[in-house]
């Protein structure tokens, strides 16, 4: 309204004197007022937002953290609530996660470099854009009916830690394609023509300049892409992950010659989230409670992951500075 | 300043072709922004580019070292050989990371690496595939006194090379291409991002450097290429309108655009 009025006066009478201290004062202070308004509601809806986080945290803790305790960690599922432990759970989205990062990263950057670097402005490039930036938005359960058809049955690999570890995986590709590429992205023009203007072949300029200069901002798009992937149900569920599972896959690690064993890719397992589902799902109130503490194990484990995240470029940044 | 002016007529009759521009055209696109232009590098001498913004000075410059090779759609027509061995650089039989190795170029923005101040010198020679750390050692000393930046450098070689003032960064630059021992390093407008004092040591430093290697120095400084150069070349529009001895073209130029531009009556 103020707006409106100082318009009108300075369209109808050009002869209001712009100097005058008096009208200048009282506008200021009137923009003044409105600016805190503004500040006011934007903090107003801010705390909204996060207090209703918080509550739902703080809800999820209060339930889960007497329930919390290293045998809760050490313990098979039970018919007995007060028995049962998430050990299967931890250890099977841990294995999952391996299989998944092991998967992801390395097919993530090289086509994160690919496309960045070597890649030529044509159709083809077009098309894997655009099939990169679609596959970001594919519903989950899409990932797991494509594993289900693909990995477990196609391929054979039932429903394993193997097929879980791949499903997961393409589904955060994007995820760390996209930060990847602008993680390359970010290093300046300068810096690579100062990389080639010494002489050095493209992949010499990749590997002795863009990789290490990106590495930060890389590797915070790998970790948020597994913060993503431990959190998935759906696609889990659909390929068949077992709900209650009473025993640990084989270790990875022997007594004997080579002392490494692959053997537990092709193990059955659960995991966290579908651990809490099964729990959520049953009447009895004890179980509930257990739901609560895996959650609570749950957003730990992602929380630490954001902030190792956060870490990451926080220390990068300290470094670069372009 | 005054003495190098003295001196050239003497050192004048010894003087070789480094390189020879011959009817140079360059396209960006369908954009011709070089036009057949011929001139030449004396051995061990500064040559400066001068010209208003858009003369194709820097594109020029660029064409040395087949900068615009990285970029899709530019093209170049006529030859530059490099001489003893009379190649012609820009031929697409020659591979512009050969071109590279044998002419090293300092940017116009400092632009060292986010590695060591030791790391950023011996980049040209791990690229060269030089592993001997005692020849390392060396040529990166060599270089960073032969770039003025020893004395304050020599304590703290493992540091960032951002920690280093802007004038300093940019003498790591000049070491970083003179250690990879270049028949003749570019500078495209070297102390634009930097300071007069910065400025003055870094033309000081292309002045004694001209005792090693061939200079061609883009500059849109015209007093800078009077204090540093030999021979001076005036582009307009992406043609060569004059080029000769620099005294020459600032005392007496033989083309009144020339003249124009260096007298300030535009530019």
């Amino acid at each position: 309204m103020n707006g409106m009025n100082m318009n009108t006066a300075t369209a109808s009478a050009p002869s209001a004197p712009l100097r005058d201290l008096g009208a200048m004062r009282a506008r200021i202070k009137s923009g003044i007022l409105r600016q805190q308004i503004f500040a006011i509601t934007g903090i107003l809806f801010t705390s909204f937002a996060v207090l209703v986080l918080l509550a739902a945290f703080l809800d999820l803790l209060f339930d889960g953290l007497p329930r919390l305790s290293w045998d809760f960690l050490t313990n098979f599922p039970s018919r007995r609530a007060e028995q049962a432990g998430i050990l299967s759970a931890w250890v099977g989205s841990a294995l999952v996660m391996l299989v998944t990062m092991l998967a992801a990263v390395p097919v993530a950057i090289g086509a994160a470099i690919y496309l960045e670097e070597y890649a030529g402005k044509n159709w083809f490039t077009d098309l894997i854009e655009i099939n990169v930036t679609n596959l970001a938005g594919v519903p989950s359960i899409v990932y797991g009916l494509l594993a289900l058809g693909l990995f477990v049955y196609h391929f054979g690999f039932g429903e394993s830690i193997l097929a879980a570890g791949l499903t997961l995986a393409l589904l955060i590709l994007p995820i760390i394609i996209v930060s990847s590429r602008e993680a390359l992205r970010a290093v300046p023009i300068h810096i690579r023509e100062a990389a080639y203007g010494m002489g050095a072949t493209r992949w010499q300029m990749i590997s002795d300049h863009l990789l290490p200069y990106s590495r930060g901002g890389i590797l915070t798009g790998v970790i948020l892409g597994m913060a993503e992937a431990i959190g998935q149900t759906a696609p889990i569920i659909t390929i068949g992950a077992l709900t209650f599972i009473a025993f640990l896959p084989p270790m990875p690690v022997t007594g004997e010659f080579p002392f490494l064993s692959l053997q537990w890719v092709w193990s059955e397992f659960t995991v966290l989230p579908i651990q809490m589902y099964n729990w959520v799902s049953r009447p009895d109130k004890a179980f509930q409670l257990n739901a609560a503490a895996a959650g609570v194990v749950l957003l730990a484990m992602t929380l630490m992951m954001n902030g190792l995240a956060i870490y990451l470029r926080y220390q990068v940044r300290k470094k670069i500075k372009w | 300043m005054v003495t190098n002016l003295q001196e050239r007529p003497a050192q004048h009759a010894a003087t070789q072709i480094k390189a020879e521009v011959r009817n140079l055209n360059f396209y960006y696109g369908e954009f011709k922004s070089l036009k057949s232009v011929s001139m030449s590098l004396e051995e061990r001498k500064v040559t400066a580019l001068i010209g208003p913004s858009g003369c194709g000075k820097s594109t020029l410059l660029r064409c040395f070292n087949r900068m615009h090779d990285l970029y899709p759609g530019n093209r170049y027509e006529g030859e530059i050989n490099l001489k003893p061995d009379d190649v012609n650089i820009l031929s697409k039989d020659v591979d512009p990371i050969e071109v590279r190795m044998r002419i090293g170029m300092v940017f116009q923005k400092p632009n060292p690496f986010p590695k060591s101040i030791y790391e950023n010198v011996a980049y040209g020679l791990r690229v060269r595939g030089v592993k001997s750390r005692a020849r390392i050692d060396e040529q990166v000393e060599q270089a960073l006194r032969d770039a003025a930046l020893w004395e304050e450098a020599k304590n703290r070689l493992d540091d960032l090379a951002f920690n280093l003032s802007g004038g300093q960064q940019q003498r790591l630059c000049i070491a970083r291409a003179l250690a990879a021992d270049p028949e003749i390093v570019l500078f495209d407008e070297p102390t634009s991002a930097l300071d007069p004092i910065a400025t003055a040591s870094i033309e000081e430093l292309i002045s004694s450097l001209k005792k090693k290697v061939t200079i061609l120095i883009v500059t849109h400084n015209m007093q800078q290429a009077a204090r540093v150069s030999d021979y001076t070349a005036y582009m307009y529009l992406g043609e060569l309108i004059e080029f000769g001895e620099t005294d020459a073209i600032f005392v007496k130029p033989k083309r009144k655009e020339t003249e124009d531009y260096i007298t300030g009556r535009f530019g």
